[in-house]
C-alpha cells in the first residue's frame, strides 16, 4: 500500500516536472518570438544575395534561403505569426463552440438537435480535407497579411464543431441540474439565466477545448503552408518555414533546415503536456 | 430494432449528403470569381457568342434550380466538368479512385497493426516505463504535421500507404491504449488473471467483447483520418489519385470538381462511420 502510494506520488511529481519544464518551454519560445525585433533587425524579408542558400554562419545563424533571406529572422517571425495567432483562432473558435454549443445544450430540443446536425455535417468530412475547400473558396492571390488573417480567421470558423458538441452534452446536463431548477424557480430566465448559471460552469471544458484547439490549429496551419494554400510569402509562418524540406535530397545534407521542424514539434509536445493538465481540470 | 437502426442511418447519410451538397454549392456561388468567365473577355468572340456564353451561365444564378438540375445530372452519373481539367469529374474519378482506395485501405491497416501492437503490449506488460515509451513514440508522431510526414516519406523513399500508416497511427493509438487499459482494470479480468487463466484467453473472451464495440467506433473515424491523410501524402508524393485532385483542384479553384469531391469524401466517411455503429450494435446485440 505504501509503495504504491510512493509510486504514485513519485509519478505525480515526475508528470509535475514534466509540465513545469513545458510551461517554461513554452515561455521561452513566446518571449524570444516577441523579441524578434530586437534579435532580427533586418526583418524577415531582406535578402542577402550574395549569400544565397548559404550554410550557417556567424552572421546568418541558421544559414540563408535560395532567395538569400535570413533563416534566423524567419524562423523568429513565423515563430512569433503562428504562436500568437493560432492561440487567437483557438480563443474564436472556443467562443463559438460555446456559443453554438452551449445555447443549443441550453435550450434543448430542436435547437439542439439542429446545432447537433449541422456539426454533424462538419465533422462528416475530414478536417484538412474542409480546410482546403473552403480555403479555395476564398481568393488565393491575395496579400501576405490578408492571407494570414484568412488562414487564421478560417481555423477559428471552421474549429469550433468537435468543442460544441462537448459543450452541447455538458450544457444540457447543466440544464436539468438543481442549481439552475432553482435558479428559474427563484424568477431567473432566458440570457441571465445562461450568462451567470450555465456559462460560468462550462469553463472548465472551454479551458480544455481553448488549449486542445492551439497544437490543432498550429499543425493545420503547418500542413495548409506546406500544401500551398496557408500564409502566402514572403510573410513567414511554420507552414511556409516547412516548406523547405520539399527541395532536400538526403537529411544530412542541409539538417539546419530541419530546425523550424524541431520547434515546431517541441512546442506542439509542450502544448500536449500542459494539455493533459486543462484534461484533468475538465473532468 | 437493428433494421430501424440502418434505416435511420441510411436516412441521416441522404439527408447530410443532400444538405452538404446545397451548402457546398451556396459556397461556391459565395465565393469571390463565382460567374466570372475568362473566356468572355476573348477579343476573337462575337457579341452573340458572348452573349450565349452569359446565357448558359444564367442557369446558375437562381441557387436551388443550379442544385436541382445538379442532383439531375448527378443522378444520370454526370457530375459536371472540371474547369481546370477540362475533363468529366466522374471520368477523373473511376481514373483516380483506385489508387485512393488502394493507398487508405494499406494504410489504415498498418495504423491498426502498429497501434493495436503497441497498445496490447502496453496493457499486457503493464510496466509504467513501457507505457511511457510507446506514448512518447505515439506522441512524437501526432506533434508531426500529416505534410511533413508525407515530405519525409519521399526524402526516405518510403511508400506512401506507410506514411498515412504513420498518420494515422497515433489518433488509433492513443485511443485504443485507453479502451484497453480501462478493460483491463474491470474487475472480471483481474479475477481471470486471478484464476490463471491465459493472457491469450483473456485477451478474445473477456477484453475484445467490452472494447471490440468501441474499438469498431474508432476503426470508422480512423477510415475519415485516412482520407484526410491521402490529400498531403498523394499531393506531395506525386501520386495521382483522389488526395491529389483535391489539392488541385483547391490550387486552381476548381470549384465544381471541389464540391463534387466534398460530397463523395462526406459519402465515404459517413459510410464508415454508419457501418462502424451498425456493426457494434450487433455485436452488442449478440452478447445480450
Amino acid at each position: 500500500m505504501t509503495g504504491s502510494m510512493n509510486f504514485s506520488r513519485l509519478n505525480f511529481s515526475r508528470t509535475r516536472v514534466w509540465r513545469t519544464l513545458a510551461c517554461a518551454v513554452l515561455l521561452l519560445v513566446v518571449s524570444v518570438s516577441l523579441a524578434a525585433n530586437w534579435l532580427a533587425p533586418a526583418g524577415y524579408a531582406k535578402q542577402y544575395r550574395e549569400a544565397a542558400d548559404a550554410a550557417p554562419s556567424h552572421a546568418h545563424w541558421l544559414g540563408t534561403d535560395e532567395i538569400g533571406r535570413d533563416r534566423f529572422a524567419r524562423v523568429l517571425y513565423g515563430t512569433r505569426i503562428s504562436l500568437l495567432l493560432a492561440p487567437a483562432a483557438a480563443l474564436l473558435s472556443t467562443l463559438m463552440a460555446a456559443l453554438v454549443g452551449g445555447l443549443a445544450g441550453y435550450l434543448g430540443g430542436a435547437w439542439a438537435r439542429g446545432a447537433m446536425a449541422v456539426t454533424d455535417l462538419f465533422l462528416s468530412l475530414p478536417w484538412l480535407f474542409l480546410l482546403i475547400t473552403v480555403r479555395a473558396l476564398m481568393p488565393l492571390n491575395v496579400s501576405p497579411l490578408v492571407s494570414v488573417l484568412v488562414t487564421f480567421l478560417m481555423l477559428g470558423l471552421l474549429g469550433w464543431t468537435s468543442a460544441a458538441r462537448v459543450l452541447c452534452s455538458t450544457a444540457g446536463s447543466l440544464r436539468d441540474s438543481d442549481f439552475v431548477r432553482q435558479a428559474k424557480a427563484s424568477g431567473i430566465r432566458g440570457a441571465r439565466l445562461f450568462w451567470i448559471h450555465v456559462l460560468p460552469n462550462l469553463k472548465p471544458v472551454l479551458y480544455a477545448q481553448f488549449w486542445i484547439s492551439i497544437p490543432a490549429f498550429i499543425l493545420s496551419e503547418a500542413n495548409l503552408g506546406i500544401l500551398g494554400l496557408g500564409v502566402a510569402e514572403p510573410m513567414p509562418s511554420w507552414g511556409s518555414l516547412l516548406k523547405e524540406l520539399e527541395g532536400l535530397v538526403s537529411v544530412g545534407e542541409e539538417p539546419w533546415k530541419f530546425v523550424p521542424l524541431i520547434l515546431l514539434v517541441v512546442v506542439v509536445t509542450s502544448f500536449q503536456l500542459v494539455l493533459s493538465k486543462q484534461e484533468e481540470l475538465s473532468a | 430494432m437493428l433494421r430501424r437502426k440502418i434505416a435511420r442511418h441510411a436516412f441521416a447519410i441522404v439527408a447530410t449528403v443532400l444538405l452538404g451538397g446545397l451548402l457546398s454549392s451556396a459556397l461556391v456561388r459565395l465565393a469571390p470569381g463565382f460567374d466570372v468567365d475568362e473566356s468572355q473577355l476573348d477579343p476573337h468572340l462575337n457579341s452573340e457568342s458572348i452573349r450565349a456564353l452569359h446565357q448558359a451561365r444564367l442557369e446558375q444564378h437562381n441557387l436551388y434550380r443550379f442544385y436541382f438540375h445538379s442532383l439531375q445530372r448527378a443522378a444520370h452519373g454526370d457530375l459536371g466538368t472540371s474547369i481546370s481539367l477540362g475533363q468529366p469529374v466522374s471520368q477523373l474519378l473511376r481514373e483516380r479512385a483506385p489508387l485512393t482506395l488502394r493507398l487508405v485501405g494499406i494504410g489504415l491497416l498498418l495504423s491498426w497493426a502498429m497501434a493495436m501492437a503497441l497498445a496490447l503490449s502496453a496493457a499486457w506488460l503493464r510496466v509504467s516505463a513501457y507505457d511511457a515509451l510507446t506514448t512518447a513514440i505515439s506522441g512524437t508522431f501526432l506533434c508531426i504535421p500529416a505534410a511533413v510526414l508525407a515530405l519525409l516519406s519521399v526524402l526516405w523513399n518510403v511508400p506512401g500507404a506507410l506514411a498515412i500508416g504513420l498518420i494515422v497511427f497515433p489518433r488509433v493509438y492513443r485511443y485504443a491504449r485507453n479502451l484497453l487499459a480501462k478493460a483491463y482494470s474491470l474487475p472480471h479480468i483481474i479475477t481471470a488473471r486471478a484464476k490463471g487463466l491465459s493472457e491469450l484467453r483473456i485477451l478474445f473472451w473477456h477484453v475484445v467483447p467490452v472494447a471490440g464495440p468501441q474499438l469498431l467506433a474508432v476503426a470508422g473515424v480512423s477510415v475519415s483520418l485516412a482520407v484526410g491523410a491521402a490529400i498531403p501524402v498523394e499531393a506531395l508524393c506525386g501520386l495521382a489519385g483522389v488526395g491529389q485532385l483535391a489539392w488541385q483542384a483547391a490550387l486552381a479553384r476548381d470549384l465544381p470538381l471541389l464540391t463534387n469531391l466534398t460530397i463523395l469524401v462526406t459519402l465515404v466517411t459517413l459510410l464508415a462511420n454508419s457501418s462502424a455503429e451498425v456493426i457494434g450494435h450487433m455485436l452488442r446485440g449478440q452478447e445480450a
